[in-house]
Protein backbone atom coordinates (compact mmCIF):
# COMPACT_ATOMS: atom_id res chain seq x y z
CA UNK A 1 0.00 0.00 0.00
CA UNK A 2 1.32 3.37 -1.09
CA UNK A 3 0.31 6.65 0.52
CA UNK A 4 -0.40 9.11 -2.03
CA UNK A 5 1.34 12.48 -1.81
CA UNK A 6 -1.19 15.35 -2.90
CA UNK A 7 0.43 18.24 -3.86
CA UNK A 8 -0.88 20.42 -1.20
CA UNK A 9 1.17 18.14 1.06
CA UNK A 10 4.47 19.37 -0.72
CA UNK A 11 6.81 21.55 1.66
CA UNK A 12 6.58 23.78 -0.94
CA UNK A 13 7.17 27.46 0.80
CA UNK A 14 10.11 26.48 2.66
CA UNK A 15 11.78 24.54 -0.50
CA UNK A 16 11.31 27.31 -2.67
CA UNK A 17 14.06 29.39 -1.13
CA UNK A 18 15.90 26.72 -0.71
CA UNK A 19 18.07 24.76 -3.65
CA UNK A 20 16.68 22.04 -5.81
CA UNK A 21 19.35 19.28 -4.02
CA UNK A 22 17.80 20.07 -0.76
CA UNK A 23 14.27 19.53 -2.42
CA UNK A 24 15.37 16.32 -3.90
CA UNK A 25 17.09 15.33 -0.73
CA UNK A 26 13.57 15.68 1.13
CA UNK A 27 11.80 13.84 -1.30
CA UNK A 28 14.12 11.24 -0.60
CA UNK A 29 13.89 11.19 3.05
CA UNK A 30 9.95 11.50 2.37
CA UNK A 31 10.12 8.04 0.48
CA UNK A 32 12.61 6.36 3.32
CA UNK A 33 10.02 7.36 5.90
CA UNK A 34 7.46 6.02 3.59
CA UNK A 35 9.20 2.86 3.61
CA UNK A 36 9.52 2.86 7.00
CA UNK A 37 5.95 2.26 7.77
CA UNK A 38 5.51 0.24 4.74
CA UNK A 39 6.13 -2.99 6.46
CA UNK A 40 3.87 -2.23 9.54
CA UNK A 41 1.14 -1.11 6.81
CA UNK A 42 1.57 -4.53 5.08
CA UNK A 43 0.97 -6.55 8.28
CA UNK A 44 -2.00 -4.39 9.42
CA UNK A 45 -3.34 -5.02 5.92
CA UNK A 46 -2.74 -8.69 5.50
CA UNK A 47 -4.55 -9.24 9.48
CA UNK A 48 -7.58 -6.71 8.18
CA UNK A 49 -8.14 -8.65 4.85
CA UNK A 50 -7.18 -11.87 5.35
CA UNK A 51 -7.54 -12.46 8.85
CA UNK A 52 -10.29 -10.17 10.59
CA UNK A 53 -11.96 -9.81 6.91
CA UNK A 54 -13.42 -6.37 7.10
CA UNK A 55 -12.50 -2.76 6.87
CA UNK A 56 -10.25 -1.22 9.28
CA UNK A 57 -12.23 1.20 11.35
CA UNK A 58 -11.78 4.97 10.76
CA UNK A 59 -10.09 4.42 7.68
CA UNK A 60 -9.93 7.74 6.78
CA UNK A 61 -8.89 9.18 9.41
CA UNK A 62 -5.72 6.64 9.93
CA UNK A 63 -4.44 7.08 6.58
CA UNK A 64 -4.67 11.06 7.15
CA UNK A 65 -2.70 10.17 10.15
CA UNK A 66 -0.11 7.85 8.46
CA UNK A 67 0.47 11.18 5.85
CA UNK A 68 1.19 13.40 8.68
CA UNK A 69 3.30 10.58 10.51
CA UNK A 70 5.36 10.24 7.10
CA UNK A 71 5.65 14.15 6.45
CA UNK A 72 6.72 14.63 9.67
CA UNK A 73 9.95 12.34 10.29
CA UNK A 74 10.55 13.51 6.96
CA UNK A 75 11.18 17.42 7.87
CA UNK A 76 12.16 15.91 11.49
CA UNK A 77 14.98 14.06 9.87
CA UNK A 78 15.78 16.37 7.59
CA UNK A 79 16.08 19.29 10.03
CA UNK A 80 18.13 16.87 11.96
CA UNK A 81 20.19 16.33 9.31
CA UNK A 82 20.44 20.28 8.02
CA UNK A 83 21.04 21.46 11.92
CA UNK A 84 21.85 19.89 14.99
CA UNK A 85 23.59 16.74 13.43
CA UNK A 86 26.47 18.94 12.01
CA UNK A 87 26.44 21.36 14.65
CA UNK A 88 26.72 18.19 17.44
CA UNK A 89 28.94 16.15 15.34
CA UNK A 90 31.51 19.78 14.81
CA UNK A 91 31.24 19.55 18.64
CA UNK A 92 31.76 16.23 19.28
CA UNK A 93 35.29 16.20 17.54
CA UNK A 94 36.40 19.94 18.91
CA UNK A 95 35.94 18.88 22.41
CA UNK A 96 37.49 15.22 22.03
CA UNK A 97 40.57 16.84 20.21
CA UNK A 98 40.89 19.75 22.87
CA UNK A 99 40.81 16.76 25.99
CA UNK A 100 39.07 18.90 28.35
CA UNK A 101 37.59 16.07 30.68
CA UNK A 102 35.66 18.20 32.68
CA UNK A 103 33.32 20.28 29.89
CA UNK A 104 33.31 16.62 27.85
CA UNK A 105 31.51 15.40 30.65
CA UNK A 106 29.31 18.80 31.15
CA UNK A 107 28.56 17.99 26.99
CA UNK A 108 28.11 14.48 27.52
CA UNK A 109 25.14 14.85 30.33
CA UNK A 110 24.13 17.66 28.48
CA UNK A 111 23.72 15.85 25.00
CA UNK A 112 22.43 12.58 26.67
CA UNK A 113 19.39 15.00 28.38
CA UNK A 114 18.70 17.00 25.77
CA UNK A 115 18.00 14.22 22.80
CA UNK A 116 15.70 12.52 25.02
CA UNK A 117 13.35 15.24 26.03
CA UNK A 118 13.22 15.87 22.44
CA UNK A 119 12.65 12.01 21.49
CA UNK A 120 9.58 11.35 19.65
CA UNK A 121 8.55 8.11 20.92
CA UNK A 122 9.54 8.48 24.76
CA UNK A 123 7.24 11.96 23.83
CA UNK A 124 4.73 9.15 22.77
CA UNK A 125 5.36 6.30 25.26
CA UNK A 126 4.86 9.17 28.38
CA UNK A 127 1.76 10.63 27.18
CA UNK A 128 -0.22 7.06 26.72
CA UNK A 129 1.58 6.09 30.32
CA UNK A 130 0.05 9.28 32.40
CA UNK A 131 -3.25 8.48 30.27
CA UNK A 132 -3.15 5.07 31.66
CA UNK A 133 -1.83 6.33 35.16
CA UNK A 134 -4.45 8.48 35.53
CA UNK A 135 -7.39 5.87 34.28
CA UNK A 136 -6.02 4.16 37.10
CA UNK A 137 -6.70 6.65 39.75
CA UNK A 138 -2.77 6.95 40.38
CA UNK A 139 -3.26 10.69 39.31
CA UNK A 140 -5.98 13.21 39.06
CA UNK A 141 -7.44 12.40 35.72
CA UNK A 142 -6.98 16.04 34.62
CA UNK A 143 -5.19 17.28 31.25
CA UNK A 144 -2.72 18.96 33.87
CA UNK A 145 -2.20 16.86 35.83
CA UNK A 146 -1.65 13.98 33.15
CA UNK A 147 0.65 16.53 31.32
CA UNK A 148 2.37 17.51 34.29
CA UNK A 149 3.09 13.55 34.97
CA UNK A 150 4.38 13.14 31.44
CA UNK A 151 6.89 15.14 31.42
CA UNK A 152 7.64 14.44 35.01
CA UNK A 153 8.22 11.25 33.58
CA UNK A 154 10.56 12.59 30.62
CA UNK A 155 12.67 14.29 32.84
CA UNK A 156 13.77 11.43 34.75
CA UNK A 157 14.26 9.42 31.95
CA UNK A 158 16.44 12.14 29.94
CA UNK A 159 18.43 12.74 33.00
CA UNK A 160 19.20 8.88 33.55
CA UNK A 161 19.72 9.18 29.66
CA UNK A 162 22.27 11.99 30.50
CA UNK A 163 23.97 10.07 33.57
CA UNK A 164 24.65 7.21 31.21
CA UNK A 165 26.12 8.94 28.56
CA UNK A 166 28.41 10.43 31.21
CA UNK A 167 29.74 7.00 32.59
CA UNK A 168 30.01 5.67 29.14
CA UNK A 169 32.41 8.58 28.11
CA UNK A 170 34.42 7.48 31.24
CA UNK A 171 34.14 3.72 29.94
CA UNK A 172 35.75 5.02 26.95
CA UNK A 173 38.29 7.17 28.37
CA UNK A 174 39.61 5.04 31.26
CA UNK A 175 38.97 1.36 28.91
CA UNK A 176 36.64 -0.14 31.42
CA UNK A 177 34.66 -3.23 30.07
CA UNK A 178 31.17 -2.76 29.01
CA UNK A 179 30.05 -6.42 30.26
CA UNK A 180 30.82 -5.44 33.75
CA UNK A 181 28.84 -2.44 34.07
CA UNK A 182 25.75 -4.28 32.08
CA UNK A 183 25.42 -7.25 34.15
CA UNK A 184 26.10 -5.17 37.39
CA UNK A 185 23.51 -2.96 36.08
CA UNK A 186 20.83 -5.47 35.48
CA UNK A 187 21.40 -7.05 39.00
CA UNK A 188 20.98 -3.49 40.64
CA UNK A 189 17.65 -3.68 38.25
CA UNK A 190 16.38 -7.02 39.87
CA UNK A 191 16.90 -6.11 43.17
CA UNK A 192 15.12 -2.62 42.97
CA UNK A 193 12.17 -4.18 41.12
CA UNK A 194 11.80 -6.32 44.27
CA UNK A 195 10.99 -2.42 46.45
CA UNK A 196 9.15 -0.87 43.37
CA UNK A 197 4.99 -0.93 42.95
CA UNK A 198 4.01 -2.89 40.45
CA UNK A 199 2.62 0.03 39.00
CA UNK A 200 6.31 1.29 37.79
CA UNK A 201 7.70 -1.99 37.15
CA UNK A 202 6.90 -2.21 33.30
CA UNK A 203 6.98 1.44 32.55
CA UNK A 204 10.13 1.07 33.54
CA UNK A 205 11.78 -1.59 32.00
CA UNK A 206 10.30 0.02 28.42
CA UNK A 207 11.62 3.17 29.14
CA UNK A 208 14.92 1.64 28.31
CA UNK A 209 14.22 0.75 24.85
CA UNK A 210 12.25 4.07 24.00
CA UNK A 211 14.92 6.29 24.56
CA UNK A 212 17.42 5.14 21.99
CA UNK A 213 16.10 6.09 18.67
CA UNK A 214 15.79 9.26 16.62
CA UNK A 215 17.90 12.02 17.93
CA UNK A 216 19.88 10.28 20.86
CA UNK A 217 21.30 7.24 18.53
CA UNK A 218 23.30 9.78 15.79
CA UNK A 219 24.54 12.43 18.37
CA UNK A 220 25.67 10.10 21.13
CA UNK A 221 27.69 7.96 18.38
CA UNK A 222 29.19 10.86 16.79
CA UNK A 223 30.42 11.37 20.48
CA UNK A 224 31.63 7.69 20.88
CA UNK A 225 33.46 7.40 18.25
CA UNK A 226 34.68 10.73 18.17
CA UNK A 227 36.44 9.97 21.42
CA UNK A 228 37.87 6.57 20.69
CA UNK A 229 39.54 7.26 17.58
CA UNK A 230 40.62 10.37 19.50
CA UNK A 231 42.38 8.53 22.59
CA UNK A 232 45.47 6.19 21.92
CA UNK A 233 44.74 2.42 22.43
CA UNK A 234 40.84 2.87 21.39
CA UNK A 235 39.32 1.48 18.40
CA UNK A 236 36.06 3.25 17.28
CA UNK A 237 34.23 0.14 16.23
CA UNK A 238 34.75 -1.48 19.65
CA UNK A 239 34.79 1.24 21.65
CA UNK A 240 32.48 3.37 20.35
CA UNK A 241 29.58 0.64 20.74
CA UNK A 242 28.23 0.31 23.78
CA UNK A 243 27.35 3.83 24.55
CA UNK A 244 23.40 2.72 23.58
CA UNK A 245 23.32 -0.25 25.75
CA UNK A 246 23.99 1.99 28.86
CA UNK A 247 21.53 4.51 27.53
CA UNK A 248 19.20 1.42 27.93
CA UNK A 249 19.95 -0.11 31.06
CA UNK A 250 19.92 3.40 33.58
CA UNK A 251 16.25 5.07 32.43
CA UNK A 252 15.57 1.71 33.99
CA UNK A 253 17.02 1.91 37.20
CA UNK A 254 15.91 5.81 37.47
CA UNK A 255 12.42 5.17 36.81
CA UNK A 256 12.32 2.26 39.33
CA UNK A 257 14.08 4.48 41.60
CA UNK A 258 11.38 7.07 40.93
CA UNK A 259 8.52 5.06 41.51
CA UNK A 260 10.02 4.31 44.85
CA UNK A 261 9.99 7.37 46.31
CA UNK A 262 6.99 8.92 44.18
CA UNK B 1 -13.27 13.86 7.22
CA UNK B 2 -13.41 15.55 10.77
CA UNK B 3 -9.63 14.54 11.00
CA UNK B 4 -8.39 17.70 9.22
CA UNK B 5 -10.26 20.27 11.29
CA UNK B 6 -9.29 18.17 14.62
CA UNK B 7 -6.13 17.93 13.54
CA UNK B 8 -5.68 21.45 12.62
CA UNK B 9 -6.65 22.99 15.87
CA UNK B 10 -4.52 19.91 17.66
CA UNK B 11 -1.53 21.87 15.81
CA UNK B 12 -1.10 24.66 17.37
CA UNK B 13 -0.78 23.86 20.96
CA UNK B 14 1.74 21.36 19.85
CA UNK B 15 4.13 23.55 18.04
CA UNK B 16 4.34 25.64 21.37
CA UNK B 17 5.24 21.68 23.30
CA UNK B 18 7.60 20.92 20.47
CA UNK B 19 9.24 23.96 20.72
CA UNK B 20 9.56 23.31 24.57
CA UNK B 21 10.66 19.66 23.69
CA UNK B 22 13.70 20.99 21.15
CA UNK B 23 15.15 23.26 23.55
CA UNK B 24 17.35 21.67 25.95
CA UNK B 25 19.71 20.63 22.69
CA UNK B 26 19.63 23.99 20.85
CA UNK B 27 20.91 25.57 24.21
CA UNK B 28 23.04 23.21 24.59
CA UNK B 29 24.58 23.08 21.15
CA UNK B 30 24.52 27.09 21.24
CA UNK B 31 25.95 27.74 24.70
CA UNK B 32 28.76 25.40 24.06
CA UNK B 33 29.46 27.06 20.57
CA UNK B 34 29.59 30.86 21.50
CA UNK B 35 31.37 29.71 25.46
CA UNK B 36 33.64 26.74 25.43
CA UNK B 37 34.52 26.24 21.29
CA UNK B 38 34.06 30.58 20.73
CA UNK B 39 33.41 30.06 17.06
CA UNK B 40 31.28 31.23 14.93
CA UNK B 41 28.42 29.12 13.46
CA UNK B 42 28.78 27.86 10.01
CA UNK B 43 25.58 28.53 7.76
CA UNK B 44 23.82 30.25 10.20
CA UNK B 45 20.45 30.08 8.39
CA UNK B 46 20.60 27.46 6.68
CA UNK B 47 20.81 26.01 10.16
CA UNK B 48 17.88 28.10 11.39
CA UNK B 49 15.35 26.63 8.72
CA UNK B 50 16.49 23.04 9.70
CA UNK B 51 15.23 23.79 13.44
CA UNK B 52 12.33 24.69 11.69
CA UNK B 53 11.82 21.60 9.99
CA UNK B 54 12.84 20.02 13.35
CA UNK B 55 10.04 21.61 15.47
CA UNK B 56 7.41 21.58 12.45
CA UNK B 57 8.25 17.95 11.43
CA UNK B 58 7.95 16.67 15.34
CA UNK B 59 4.56 18.74 15.71
CA UNK B 60 3.08 16.80 12.84
CA UNK B 61 4.59 13.59 13.73
CA UNK B 62 2.50 14.19 17.21
CA UNK B 63 -0.67 14.71 15.39
CA UNK B 64 -0.05 11.89 13.34
CA UNK B 65 0.61 9.82 16.65
CA UNK B 66 -2.48 10.75 18.00
CA UNK B 67 -5.03 9.99 14.67
CA UNK B 68 -2.99 6.98 13.27
CA UNK B 69 -0.41 5.22 15.00
CA UNK B 70 -1.86 4.92 18.25
CA UNK B 71 -5.40 4.15 17.12
CA UNK B 72 -4.44 1.49 14.73
CA UNK B 73 -1.99 0.09 17.88
CA UNK B 74 -5.91 0.13 19.32
CA UNK B 75 -7.94 -1.12 16.43
CA UNK B 76 -5.82 -4.10 15.87
CA UNK B 77 -5.71 -5.34 20.27
CA UNK B 78 -9.69 -4.61 20.01
CA UNK B 79 -10.29 -6.78 16.88
CA UNK B 80 -7.54 -9.73 18.09
CA UNK B 81 -9.39 -9.83 21.58
CA UNK B 82 -12.74 -9.50 20.35
CA UNK B 83 -15.30 -12.53 21.64
CA UNK B 84 -17.03 -13.40 18.31
CA UNK B 85 -13.41 -13.91 16.61
CA UNK B 86 -12.39 -15.70 19.51
CA UNK B 87 -15.27 -17.98 19.91
CA UNK B 88 -15.36 -16.69 23.79
CA UNK B 89 -18.54 -15.18 25.59
CA UNK B 90 -18.93 -12.01 26.61
CA UNK B 91 -16.34 -11.08 29.18
CA UNK B 92 -15.24 -14.57 29.21
CA UNK B 93 -11.70 -15.19 30.02
CA UNK B 94 -9.63 -17.98 27.90
CA UNK B 95 -7.09 -19.96 27.76
CA UNK B 96 -3.47 -18.40 26.94
CA UNK B 97 -3.88 -20.95 23.67
CA UNK B 98 -7.33 -19.14 22.71
CA UNK B 99 -5.12 -15.51 21.77
CA UNK B 100 -2.88 -17.34 19.32
CA UNK B 101 -3.25 -14.68 16.73
CA UNK B 102 -2.32 -12.34 18.92
CA UNK B 103 0.81 -13.40 19.13
CA UNK B 104 1.36 -14.35 15.20
CA UNK B 105 0.15 -10.66 14.91
CA UNK B 106 3.11 -9.95 17.53
CA UNK B 107 5.92 -11.79 15.97
CA UNK B 108 4.76 -10.66 12.27
CA UNK B 109 4.75 -6.95 13.28
CA UNK B 110 7.74 -7.26 15.35
CA UNK B 111 10.31 -9.17 11.95
CA UNK B 112 8.60 -6.82 9.33
CA UNK B 113 9.29 -3.67 11.75
CA UNK B 114 12.96 -4.77 12.50
CA UNK B 115 14.05 -6.42 9.33
CA UNK B 116 13.91 -2.97 7.58
CA UNK B 117 15.20 -0.86 9.87
CA UNK B 118 17.58 1.62 8.31
CA UNK B 119 19.65 1.71 11.76
CA UNK B 120 19.86 -1.51 12.18
CA UNK B 121 21.40 -2.28 8.03
CA UNK B 122 23.91 0.41 9.08
CA UNK B 123 25.12 -1.84 12.29
CA UNK B 124 24.69 -4.57 10.52
CA UNK B 125 27.03 -3.72 7.76
CA UNK B 126 29.85 -2.39 10.16
CA UNK B 127 29.47 -6.12 12.35
CA UNK B 128 30.83 -7.83 9.14
CA UNK B 129 33.40 -5.53 8.68
CA UNK B 130 34.61 -6.03 12.66
CA UNK B 131 34.51 -9.42 12.76
CA UNK B 132 36.92 -10.34 9.85
CA UNK B 133 33.64 -12.48 7.89
CA UNK B 134 32.48 -14.65 10.77
CA UNK B 135 29.45 -12.78 10.69
CA UNK B 136 27.56 -12.00 7.85
CA UNK B 137 25.62 -8.27 7.44
CA UNK B 138 22.23 -10.35 6.06
CA UNK B 139 21.86 -12.80 8.92
CA UNK B 140 22.77 -10.81 11.54
CA UNK B 141 19.91 -8.67 10.94
CA UNK B 142 17.67 -12.02 10.37
CA UNK B 143 18.85 -12.44 14.17
CA UNK B 144 17.37 -8.93 15.19
CA UNK B 145 14.37 -9.76 13.47
CA UNK B 146 14.05 -13.01 14.87
CA UNK B 147 14.86 -11.79 18.42
CA UNK B 148 12.32 -8.93 18.08
CA UNK B 149 9.58 -11.31 17.03
CA UNK B 150 9.69 -13.86 19.84
CA UNK B 151 10.47 -11.02 22.30
CA UNK B 152 7.47 -8.86 21.31
CA UNK B 153 5.45 -12.40 20.42
CA UNK B 154 5.97 -13.77 24.42
CA UNK B 155 5.98 -10.48 25.78
CA UNK B 156 1.84 -10.67 24.15
CA UNK B 157 1.94 -13.76 26.02
CA UNK B 158 2.81 -12.74 29.43
CA UNK B 159 -0.31 -9.91 28.90
CA UNK B 160 -2.65 -12.46 28.32
CA UNK B 161 -1.21 -15.09 30.92
CA UNK B 162 -0.90 -12.48 33.10
CA UNK B 163 2.60 -13.67 34.62
CA UNK B 164 5.18 -10.82 36.16
CA UNK B 165 7.60 -9.36 33.84
CA UNK B 166 10.87 -9.37 35.83
CA UNK B 167 10.76 -12.87 35.35
CA UNK B 168 11.28 -13.22 31.67
CA UNK B 169 13.28 -10.11 31.91
CA UNK B 170 15.93 -11.23 34.64
CA UNK B 171 15.58 -14.89 33.10
CA UNK B 172 16.54 -12.81 29.66
CA UNK B 173 19.62 -11.06 31.19
CA UNK B 174 20.84 -14.08 33.17
CA UNK B 175 21.27 -16.09 29.33
CA UNK B 176 22.51 -12.78 27.90
CA UNK B 177 25.47 -13.10 30.96
CA UNK B 178 26.35 -16.80 30.56
CA UNK B 179 26.28 -15.98 26.61
CA UNK B 180 28.44 -13.01 27.18
CA UNK B 181 31.08 -15.24 28.95
CA UNK B 182 31.30 -17.41 25.55
CA UNK B 183 30.63 -14.43 23.63
CA UNK B 184 34.06 -12.99 20.76
CA UNK B 185 34.63 -10.06 22.29
CA UNK B 186 34.29 -7.79 19.80
CA UNK B 187 30.74 -9.21 19.06
CA UNK B 188 29.46 -8.17 22.74
CA UNK B 189 28.76 -4.50 22.32
CA UNK B 190 27.41 -4.68 19.28
CA UNK B 191 24.84 -7.45 20.46
CA UNK B 192 24.10 -4.76 23.05
CA UNK B 193 23.77 -2.24 21.01
CA UNK B 194 21.54 -4.12 18.50
CA UNK B 195 19.02 -4.26 21.53
CA UNK B 196 19.07 -0.21 21.74
CA UNK B 197 18.24 0.36 17.72
CA UNK B 198 15.75 -2.20 16.97
CA UNK B 199 12.67 -0.16 18.71
CA UNK B 200 12.14 2.88 16.08
CA UNK B 201 10.06 5.46 16.02
CA UNK B 202 7.17 4.39 14.16
CA UNK B 203 7.21 0.67 15.97
CA UNK B 204 7.32 1.90 19.57
CA UNK B 205 3.96 3.57 19.84
CA UNK B 206 1.90 0.89 17.73
CA UNK B 207 3.26 -1.97 20.10
CA UNK B 208 2.96 0.41 23.13
CA UNK B 209 -0.59 0.62 22.15
CA UNK B 210 -1.04 -2.98 21.52
CA UNK B 211 0.25 -3.79 24.85
CA UNK B 212 -2.38 -1.29 26.85
CA UNK B 213 -4.94 -2.11 24.91
CA UNK B 214 -4.38 -5.90 25.35
CA UNK B 215 -4.29 -5.63 29.10
CA UNK B 216 -7.60 -3.39 28.96
CA UNK B 217 -9.63 -5.87 26.48
CA UNK B 218 -8.81 -8.75 28.61
CA UNK B 219 -10.65 -9.96 31.52
CA UNK B 220 -8.68 -9.67 34.86
CA UNK B 221 -5.82 -7.98 33.54
CA UNK B 222 -4.71 -4.06 34.27
CA UNK B 223 -3.48 -1.98 32.01
CA UNK B 224 -0.99 -0.21 34.22
CA UNK B 225 0.04 -3.49 35.83
CA UNK B 226 0.57 -6.23 32.68
CA UNK B 227 -0.16 -3.16 29.94
CA UNK B 228 3.53 -2.20 29.52
CA UNK B 229 7.22 -3.99 28.60
CA UNK B 230 6.61 -5.48 25.59
CA UNK B 231 9.57 -2.63 24.42
CA UNK B 232 11.48 -4.16 27.33
CA UNK B 233 10.75 -7.67 25.33
CA UNK B 234 11.47 -6.28 21.91
CA UNK B 235 14.92 -4.57 23.61
CA UNK B 236 15.99 -7.74 25.14
CA UNK B 237 15.36 -10.70 22.40
CA UNK B 238 17.80 -9.50 19.83
CA UNK B 239 20.68 -9.55 22.55
CA UNK B 240 20.64 -13.59 23.00
CA UNK B 241 19.77 -14.10 19.23
CA UNK B 242 22.95 -12.28 17.89
CA UNK B 243 24.78 -13.62 21.00
CA UNK B 244 23.38 -16.75 19.53
CA UNK B 245 24.01 -16.06 15.83
CA UNK B 246 28.04 -15.12 16.68
CA UNK B 247 28.44 -18.20 18.62
CA UNK B 248 27.28 -20.32 15.80
CA UNK B 249 29.00 -18.73 13.45
CA UNK B 250 32.09 -18.76 15.04
CA UNK B 251 31.74 -22.52 15.95
CA UNK B 252 30.98 -23.41 11.84
CA UNK B 253 33.69 -21.39 11.00
CA UNK B 254 36.02 -23.75 13.53
CA UNK B 255 34.55 -26.76 12.54
CA UNK B 256 34.94 -26.22 8.75
CA UNK B 257 38.32 -25.22 9.48
CA UNK B 258 38.91 -28.22 11.56
CA UNK B 259 37.24 -30.62 8.41
CA UNK B 260 39.39 -29.19 6.00
CA UNK B 261 42.83 -29.83 8.15
CA UNK B 262 42.08 -33.48 8.62
CA UNK B 263 40.95 -33.85 4.68
CA UNK B 264 44.28 -32.79 4.59
CA UNK B 265 46.25 -34.68 6.48
CA UNK B 266 44.76 -38.30 5.91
Amino acid sequence: MRIPSSPALQPAPRSASASGRALRRFLRLFAGAGRDLAPLIGVVAFFQFVIFRQPLPDFESILLGLVFVVLGLAMFIHGLETSLFPIGEDMANALTAKASVPWLLVFAFGLGFGTTVAEPALIAVAGEAGKIAAEAGMIEATPAAIEHWSNRLRQVVAVSVGSSIVLGVMRIIRGWPIHFIVIGGYMVVLVMTAFTPPEFVGIAYDAGGVTTSTITVPLVAALGVGLSTGIRGRSPVTDGFGMIALASLFPIIFVLGYGMVS
Amino acid sequence: MTGIGQAAADLAPALLQTLSDVLPIILLLFVFQIVVLRRPLRHPGRKLIGLGYVVAGLALFGAGLESALFPLGRSMAAQLTAPDFLGLAEGEMGPPSAYLWVYVFAAAIGFATTVAEPALITVSIKAEQVSAGTIRAFPLRLAVALGVAVGVALGTYRIVSGTPLHWYIMAGYLLVAAQTIWAQRVMIPIAYDSGGVTTSTVTVPVVSALGISLAAAIPGRSPLVDGFGLIAFASLFPIISVLAYAWTAAWLLRYRRWTRRRERTS
